[in-house]
């Protein structure tokens, strides 16, 4: 009875969300839950597809599922890294952190 | 509207207002908060999908394991009990500008396809959907590789993270 | 001895010298006996073809209808051919034989003359003549520093004898007529060290230059009318009727009496006539036997020679017995002016070279006169002899020098010219050779009755001057005859007879082989040559003898010239003009010890009749002034340098111009500094993207991409 779309607008506008607090936050920890947020609206759309699709198609699950799996490495290595700069540096403002550059 | 659009619709807002929210407030343990109030959202969005596994293993993994670790890492990372600063860095309105012409670009571009507006097909009696995705993940003709490759994944990310982590001292 | 052979042979005769010239140069430099060995060698192989040739020569029955005669084609001019070539006909081969042998012997006597086989000199510097070399406390003669270099440059004038001799044609002719100027130059000025050679050098070129241009006017003037320049072609009887009667627009001469008179002054130039005789007593200056060549032997002789082989267009439009023709007229009467004026001046030189060399001018007078009156055999017969007796007389005076030189040595007093006559005197006790071949040269050129070759020329001259009535050069010549005798004996007496006059002549010595031998072969010749041209009609010995040079040398021109009658009025103004003029230089002179007791010292015959002076003031200060002044200071610095500085100055103006114009502020500023100032704004205002900031990259990044998604899409896929 929901048609698709609506879970393709949720998934969209989860993911834009997202998308702002990867570009504006501070802190390197709040990028990172931006990024969260924006994995799980592709798991929306991915899993939505799978339902609306062919269900004996176990793709879309599977896709969700190592998205699960790639999150969660992604994560645990993301704030290893912030926790060893933040010791290194003693700053998890990203504006700080300028050393990709020239 | 009938029930479930009614409940998608509550669920569908809280969520949307979570994420606002992580994205937004200055306190990070309280945006962490905020985050395990979107993954429940998102959680309970999958069970309107039928897909009950993945909702519980949303809850699980993703609110058990990655937003306790995010809360740790806000933990570890404190100067002084007070954030100090402005949540948002000086370009948060080009920031907006992109994500608002990213949903309008995504909405215009999903609305042109065929299929925006499909309904749900009705789900066949004696299907098990955990079933039918234990055997798609194990089976050599299904997603084991991908799996397997995944489990790998894991074991280096593991491992990394181990080692940047690791103090010295 | 084919023709041919002997004709290919002629072409080889002037080559052994100038070979010589150029090993000598090139190689043998430093090497003074190989140095005159090649040189001697050489003259003694063109004296060998010249024998050769004139052996063949006068075996040839009519020699001048069968010359040897060989050209080759040269200079292409159009449609035709300038020809060079090579023709032996009486004239050149009787030329050539006194032309062998006087260069033959000029070059042995040089060996002994330049010292060979004495030490270096103390002090002799190159350029300087040698000032002896002490040894054993003794001074004794120092070898020429400059042996060798002599050699060379005798060479290159025999080469340029020869080559005159026997061309065909007057182009060739004049380019051995430049060479022995060049050398003439060169060997006049032989001391460079002393002012007085190098004066005197280019006084010779420069005067002799003048004639030349004259000269070259008048072949070119002959080239223009006739198309060619080779004798045979131009003294054919269509060309010189042709000649003889265009008139050419000047002085009313006709084109033939044009042509001859500026060939004619080359002639002035080179055999030192009047007015452009003042050149040959400052040749004295070089080394004697330099003197020997050029004034007796050779260059003089060459001016002669080419008067007498243009002789058919001096006289085209005249036969025998006629009136003469314009330009014969004119050159008898140089010749005749030349021959008395310059015996006038002989008479009050001290210099024994002196008296030599205006007595070189006086006699080349006498054979002018000859060929202007048309007496070709006259003239033809008195170069040839005077050839031998001159040359012998240079020789001799050169080895009076040496004597007196070496007695200069023994006394040490380097004040005493060994040159001067009256330094002199008993010169026959000590220097018996010298002496006795100097009096035969001496009485040759008085013309000593019947025993020397000079009297049957000088003799002919007064005939041929008297049979065909020309009267005032009969006189003239025989009183310039009179003269001659009379310096003659004077210059023997001071020289030779009584006693020394100084302690230097008292030391004289005599000379060795290398010097005395020369001049015995040439008296040889100065006493045997006259008997070839006893006239037939000589009384008692005429025709005991055919006259040879009559039957010769007159085969030469078209119409053979006609023998002349005898007549006593010319045979015994001879007689008596040379005995008594012998004997009056005797008879006044033998007491004579000092120039102030010589009556004949008058200022204005010593002074030349301040000729040199003359020509200062006339024409070398003008001269000077206009290079100087005109030329040199208003025209060159002046006007030109003018022009020129308006140039620098201009194209540097535009250079600034341009360079503050155009190059600084455009290309410099404009494009280069521009392009590096615009680069760096470029980077700088680029760079600031860079900030480091991930989250600046990610916002750039994810606008690009939804600014190409949104273009893609549009233009693309809608």
């Amino acid at each position: 009875m929901i048609p698709l779309s609506w879970y393709l607008i949720l998934a969209a506008g989860l993911f834009s969300i997202g998308l702002f607090g990867v570009l504006v936050r501070r802190n390197a920890v709040a990028i990172l839950l931006g990024v969260e947020l924006m994995l799980n609206a592709v798991n929306i759309n991915l899993v939505a597809f799978w339902r609306y699709g062919d269900i004996s198609l176990m793709a879309g699950q599977v896709f969700a599922i190592i998205v699960f799996a790639v999150a969660a490495a992604e994560v645990a290595v993301g704030l290893a890294l912030v926790i060893s700069v933040y010791r290194r540096r003693n700053t998890v403002v990203a504006e700080d952190l300028d050393l990709l550059k020239w | 509207m009938t029930g479930e659009q009614i409940i998608f619709l509550i669920v569908g807002a809280v969520t949307l207002i979570a994420g606002f929210l992580v994205v937004t407030v200055r306190n990070l343990v309280h945006a962490a908060l905020w985050l395990v109030a979107t993954l429940f959202g998102v959680a309970i969005i999958y069970t309107l999908l039928n897909a009950g596994f993945l909702a519980v293993v949303q809850v699980v993994v993703y609110i058990g394991a990655i937003a306790i670790l995010f809360i740790f890492a806000v933990m570890l990372t404190r100067r002084q009990a007070a954030e100090t600063g402005p949540a948002m860095n000086k370009n948060w309105w080009g920031g907006a500008v992109v994500a608002v012409l990213t949903f309008a670009g995504l909405a215009f571009l999903l609305q042109t396809w065929s299929g925006f507006s499909k309904t749900a097909a009705a789900i066949p009696s004696g299907f098990d959907a955990v079933n039918q995705l234990g055997g798609a993940l194990t089976s050599p003709a299904g997603y084991v590789l991908p799996f397997e490759v995944a489990s790998v994944l894991l074991l280096a990310a593991l491992v990394g993270a181990v080692y940047l982590a690791f103090n010295k001292k | 001895m084919t023709h041919e052979f002997v004709t290919s042979l002629v072409w080889l005769i002037p080559l052994p010298p100038l070979l010589a010239f150029a090993l000598i140069v090139l190689f043998t430099n430093k090497n003074k006996a190989l140095s005159h060995t090649v040189a001697i060698s050489a003259a003694f192989l063109s004296w060998l073809g010249a024998m050769i040739v004139f052996w063949n020569a006068i075996k040839v029955e009519h020699f001048g209808e069968h010359p040897f005669a060989s050209s080759i084609n040269w200079i292409p001019t159009g449609e035709t051919w300038l020809k060079v070539g090579v023709l032996i006909d009486p004239l050149s081969a009787a030329v050539l034989f006194f032309v062998g042998w006087t260069v033959l012997m000029i070059f042995i006597y040089s060996v002994g003359y330049h010292n060979y086989g004495q030490p270096a000199g103390d002090h002799d510097h190159a350029g300087l003549p040698p000032h002896g070399a002490t040894v054993h406390g003794h001074t004794v003669p120092s070898i020429e520093p400059m042996y060798s270099r002599f050699f060379a440059f005798i060479g290159l004038f025999a080469f340029g004898m020869y080559t005159l001799v026997v061309s065909d044609n007057l182009l060739t002719l004049f380019v051995g007529w430049e060479i022995m100027g060049l050398c003439s130059y060169l060997l006049i000025g032989f001391w460079f060290g002393k002012p007085s050679a190098r004066n005197a050098a280019v006084k010779a070129f420069m005067t002799t230059r003048i004639g030349d241009v004259f000269m070259l006017l008048g072949i070119s003037f002959l080239y223009y009318a006739t198309g060619t320049l080779s004798y045979r072609e131009i003294f054919t009887e269509e060309t010189l009727h042709v000649l003889a009667t265009v008139p050419s627009g000047v002085f009313g001469l006709s084109a033939a009496g044009l042509i001859a008179i500026l060939l004619f002054i080359g002639t002035i130039g080179k055999s030192a006539q009047f007015p452009l005789h003042v050149w040959l007593p400052d040749a004295m200056e070089g080394p004697t036997p330099v003197s020997a060549m050029i004034h007796a032997a050779t260059m003089v002789s060459a001016g002669v020679y080419a008067v007498i082989r243009m002789f058919p267009l001096l006289s085209a439009g005249w036969h025998e017995g006629g009136p003469l023709t314009t330009a014969m007229t004119f050159v008898a009467f140089i010749g005749a002016f030349t021959a008395i004026f310059a015996a006038t001046i002989a008479v009050a030189q001290n210099d024994i070279k002196r008296v030599l060399a205006y007595s070189t001018i006086s006699q080349l007078g006498f054979m002018i006169a000859a060929i202007g009156m048309g007496a070709y055999i006259a003239a033809v017969f008195h170069l040839i002899t005077h050839a031998f007796f001159k040359a012998l007389l240079f020789l001799g005076s050169g080895s009076v020098i040496h004597g007196m030189e070496h007695g200069v040595l023994h006394t040490g007093n380097h004040k005493v010219d060994p040159q001067d006559m009256f330094n002199m005197g008993g010169l026959r006790k000590k220097m018996p050779v010298t002496f006795w071949t100097f009096l035969i040269g001496g009485f040759a050129l008085s013309g000593f009755p019947l025993i020397t070759a000079g009297f049957w020329s000088k003799d002919e001259i007064l005939a041929d001057a008297f049979a065909n009535g020309h009267l005032t050069i009969f006189i003239t010549l025989a009183i310039a005859a009179f003269m001659t005798a009379f310096y003659t004996m004077r210059q023997i007496t001071l020289t030779f007879l009584g006693e020394a006059r100084t302690k230097e002549a008292e030391h004289a010595q005599e000379n060795k082989w290398t010097m005395t031998a020369p001049l015995v072969v040439l008296s040889v010749f100065a006493v045997g040559y006259g008997w070839v041209g006893i006239p037939e009609h000589f009384p008692l010995i005429g025709g005991l003898v055919p006259n040879w040079i009559h039957e010769f040398v007159g085969g030469t021109l078209a119409e053979h010239p006609p023998v002349l009658e005898f007549n006593w009025i010319p045979l015994l103004t001879s007689l008596v003009v040379a005995l008594g003029g012998l004997a009056l230089g005797w008879f006044v002179y033998k007491d004579i010890k000092s120039p102030a007791e010589d009556k004949f010292q008058i200022p204005l015959l010593k002074n030349k009749y301040y000729f040199d002076e003359a020509y200062q003031v006339i024409f070398i200060k003008p001269l000077i002034w206009f290079s100087e002044v005109f030329v040199s200071k208003w025209m060159d610095k002046g006007v030109i340098d003018s022009i020129l500085h308006i140039f620098g100055p201009t194209t540097g103006s535009i250079g600034t111009a341009i360079r503050n114009y155009f190059d600084v502020p455009v290309v410099n500023q404009f494009f280069g500094d521009g392009s590096a100032d615009a680069t760096y704004w470029i980077g700088k205002n680029l760079r600031p993207i860079q900030t480091g900031r991930i989250q600046q990259y990610l916002i750039l990044s994810i606008v690009v991409l939804v600014v190409v998604g949104g273009l893609v899409y549009f233009f693309l896929l809608a």
